[in-house]
């Protein structure tokens, strides 16, 4: 390998990305849009669900119940309805999530020590959100239930609430939420932002810049020159991931600036995790490059290739533990996870190489492993 | 007459653009596989439940009850990972990711349940992923709390013999609209039908322009007789004959036979609104490719288009739950119509009298994307 042409084709490379000015500026200005729209836009939290009442009974115990839902900061009340018919329009127009119908005798039921029914009405389009609505409403109404169960047992029984309370619920519950004690998705999302928009952006660098020699055919230039295969390859690489990791050092800043994000490990480990990654993305593009032979499919691909597997398969946005066996397999067999787990580590986890080795190794074992394909399949004896 | 020569010249135009698209193999090929296998994948993939959930026990106390708690934590929903001694070995279990939780169970658990004491379980759990964590807490606070009224509050403390037969509970009985068994598959495989939709039609007569732009053969376009109108409208009718085919092999012989998902709604009115949805999208793509001059340039600029409207047009965070200044901007994002009304018609088999707002909105969309591009063009 002779290093000053693989400098003379990163510079040719560079000289081209710069003096296209709105590619360069696009080139930037993707990264931090994305990551400020995600972060600022997203949110994975399942709060202020926008409920409505038909209280039937209107006692003093429907109202209380009602309370302990505008109370929470998981439902959004919007408002007492008259009729039944109403709840039908709101679910269907989307203007509320949830409904709660108290009809009558609540009240009188529930202090003759008779059970009293209520109905739950809850909008399932959003699958996920509806089962965790349908555990804030289960979880709202037993709280609600035992003080109930609790005041009628000690008026009957003639002995303290506190009595019937050890009885009933003898065991309490404490927990503790470790890493990310509020569970909020503004702590850990705006860092896992920086493995999806870099899987996004980076790999497209790449294949503009291939795919638009071998469509120009300006690539014959370097078929018949000196050039070999790898000094080709890394000196067209090195502009590109050089982007790339600019465009990951801001997406840190933003993270931990603009998004208060903590950063509680270490910045040697980030540093070379992401490089790795940054390398393993650009590389990505290598591969798709070499088996399209147009711009349109090239970036139709890596579009859909990126696009799904960061939504989908990397563990941003959908937890990997809770995908089927069959799509665990997908996420073990692409990089983005193996990030996502680093940036986790070093961002709320607090840590270190001790853990995320082996992340680190699957990182770098891939990178080697698309660049063999890459090279392997980049011939400067195209067939036509 | 004049109509008829314009009919054809669409006609001769759209062909070369299905020519152009059908000679690339690649590009073919992924269009087939966005439309079956990936959108198969979503849909059966993502379950979102909470599934073999690792957890760690601590038992501090070693005994009989302590045991039956425990012995609660069953698949499909929990997985016991390790039982361990000391606090270190679970720590580090969870810091390595290889436990959701820890269920830590005192010393003195049996003495103060048999005694009739009130005693405290411990959960420490990991939320770097707040859903799974929420569930967790939710189901484990439910096992440990029927644990403790059923099989040590109701026997053990004598409660059943105080000859009270009902108890004021409250009856909740859930109704659960538009999904009832809540099938993640339906949901997620049309969240991801609707995403290959928006990825090509935005990005392919946008990439088939700028090419067009790039090799220099817009000039012979240019100067023939074909009018602006001409030269952008056969690129998206193209591709939106081949989203729209894609689109019903995908409902039809994807979704629907393998998710049994019941195809209840206005099915005709739901493809009608699918190629509005294409057509203004592609107006956007056109419009963008009308300001660049590079297919790389533009390939970034849909880029940058795309992604906000994938991730925030209310699949993956519903309106409601978003910032208001964000809630106001997604209104200029076609998904998000789209997505109502996609939704509308198959969940709620919602009709065009509930539906028009997101058609009105998608056509203001894309009249003012296509008379950016018309100007554009004439330029």
């Amino acid at each position: 390998m002779n290093h000053q042409r693989i400098l003379a084709v990163a510079k040719r490379e560079w000289r081209e990305i710069y003096r296209d000015r709105l590619f360069l500026s696009l080139a930037f200005v993707f990264p931090i849009t994305m990551m400020l729209a995600f972060a600022y836009g997203l949110s994975l939290d399942v709060e202020d669900i926008p409920i409505a009442v038909l209280d039937q009974d209107r006692s003093e115990l429907s109202r209380e119940y009602i309370h302990r839902f505008t109370d929470s900061r998981y439902f959004n009340f919007l408002g007492y309805l008259n009729h039944p018919d109403e709840i039908d329009e709101l679910l269907t127009t989307q203007r509320i999530r949830a409904a709660i119908v108290i009809p009558d005798h609540f009240q009188s039921n529930l202090q003759e020590g008779r059970p009293a029914p209520v109905q739950h009405l809850l909008d399932g389009t959003f699958t996920t959100r509806a089962r965790t609505t349908k555990g804030y409403m289960i979880a709202i109404t037993r709280a609600f239930e035992k003080d109930v169960v609790i005041n009628f047992l000690s008026q009957r029984l003639g002995v303290s609430p506190q009595q019937v309370t050890e009885q009933l619920a003898p065991i309490k519950v404490q927990v503790r939420y470790l890493y990310n004690q509020a569970v909020e998705s503004s702590q850990s999302l705006p860092p896992r932002l920086i493995v999806l928009v870099l899987l996004v952006a980076s790999p497209f660098l790449t294949v503009v810049g291939i795919v638009r020699e071998k469509e120009n055919g300006s690539i014959y230039n370097m078929y018949a020159s000196d050039t070999s295969r790898e000094e080709y390859l890394i000196g067209k690489l090195m502009p590109y991931a050089s982007i790339a990791a600019i465009n990951a050092l801001l997406l840190w800043a933003i993270a931990v600036w603009v998004f208060q994000a903590p950063f509680k490990g270490s910045a040697v480990l980030f540093i070379s995790a992401t490089l790795l990654y940054v390398l393993c993305t650009t590389v990505i593009g290598l591969v798709i490059s070499v088996f399209v032979r147009t711009q349109v499919a090239g970036v139709l691909i890596t579009a859909i290739l990126t696009i799904v597997g960061g939504m989908l398969y990397s563990g941003v946005l959908t937890p990997v533990s809770m995908l089927s066996e069959d799509n665990q397999l997908v996420c073990h067999l692409l990089p983005a996870m193996y990030y996502t787990e680093i940036v986790d580590g070093v961002f709320l986890r607090n840590v270190g190489l001790a853990v995320l080795w082996p992340n680190l190794v699957v990182l770098a074992a891939y990178t080697v492993l698309l660049l063999i394909v890459g090279y392997a399949k980049f011939t400067k004896r195209p067939k036509t | 007459m004049t109509f008829h020569i314009w009919l054809q010249r669409l006609r001769v135009m759209t062909r070369k653009e299905l020519l152009h698209l059908g000679r690339d193999t690649a590009l073919l090929l992924f269009i087939i596989y966005g439309f079956t296998i990936d959108v198969y994948m979503a849909g059966a993939g993502f379950p979102f439940e909470l599934r073999n959930a690792p957890f760690v026990l601590l038992d501090n106390d070693r005994s009989e009850f302590s045991r039956e708690l425990a012995g609660n934590f069953q698949p499909p929903l929990f997985q016991l990972v390790a039982d361990v001694t000391v606090p270190e070995m679970s720590q580090n279990l969870l810091d390595r990711g290889k436990a959701l939780a820890e269920l830590e169970i005192p010393p003195d658990f049996y003495e103060s349940l048999r005694t009739g004491r009130q005693t405290e379980v411990r959960m420490n759990i990991s939320a770097t992923d707040n859903v799974p964590a929420l569930l967790f807490t939710s189901y484990a606070e439910q096992i440990i709390s029927n644990y403790g009224f059923e099989t040590v509050g109701m026997h053990h403390n004598g409660l059943s013999e105080s000859g009270i037969t009902t108890l004021p509970v409250v009856d909740d009985q859930l109704r659960i609209w538009f999904n009832a068994n809540l099938e993640d598959s339906w949901f997620m495989a049309l969240v991801e039908l609707f995403t290959i939709i928006s990825i090509l039609s935005i990005m392919l007569p946008a990439a088939a322009f700028v090419r067009e732009k790039e090799k220099g053969t817009i000039e012979q376009l240019r100067v023939s007789p074909l009018s602006p109108v001409l030269i952008i409208v056969p690129k998206i009718l193209a591709m939106t004959m081949v989203i729209i085919g894609g689109t019903f092999v995908s409902i039809f012989f994807v979704i629907q036979p393998l998710f049994d998902m019941p195809l209840s709604g206005n099915m005709p009115l739901f493809f009608l609104v699918t190629a509005f949805y294409v057509f203004s999208t592609a107006g956007i793509g056109i419009a963008a490719a009308s300001i660049v001059r590079t297919q790389g340039q533009v390939a970034m600029l849909v880029i940058l288009l795309i992604m906000p409207m994938l991730l925030l047009s209310g699949s993956w965070t519903p309106p409601e739950a978003m910032p208001d200044i964000v809630r106001i901007c997604i209104i200029a994002l076609p998904l998000y119509h789209y997505f109502e009304a996609g939704l509308g018609i198959i969940f709620r088999d919602a009709g065009l009298g509930q539906i028009w707002p997101s058609i009105l909105g998608l056509s203001i969309i894309g009249a003012l994307a296509f008379q950016f591009g018309l100007w554009r063009v004439q330029r």
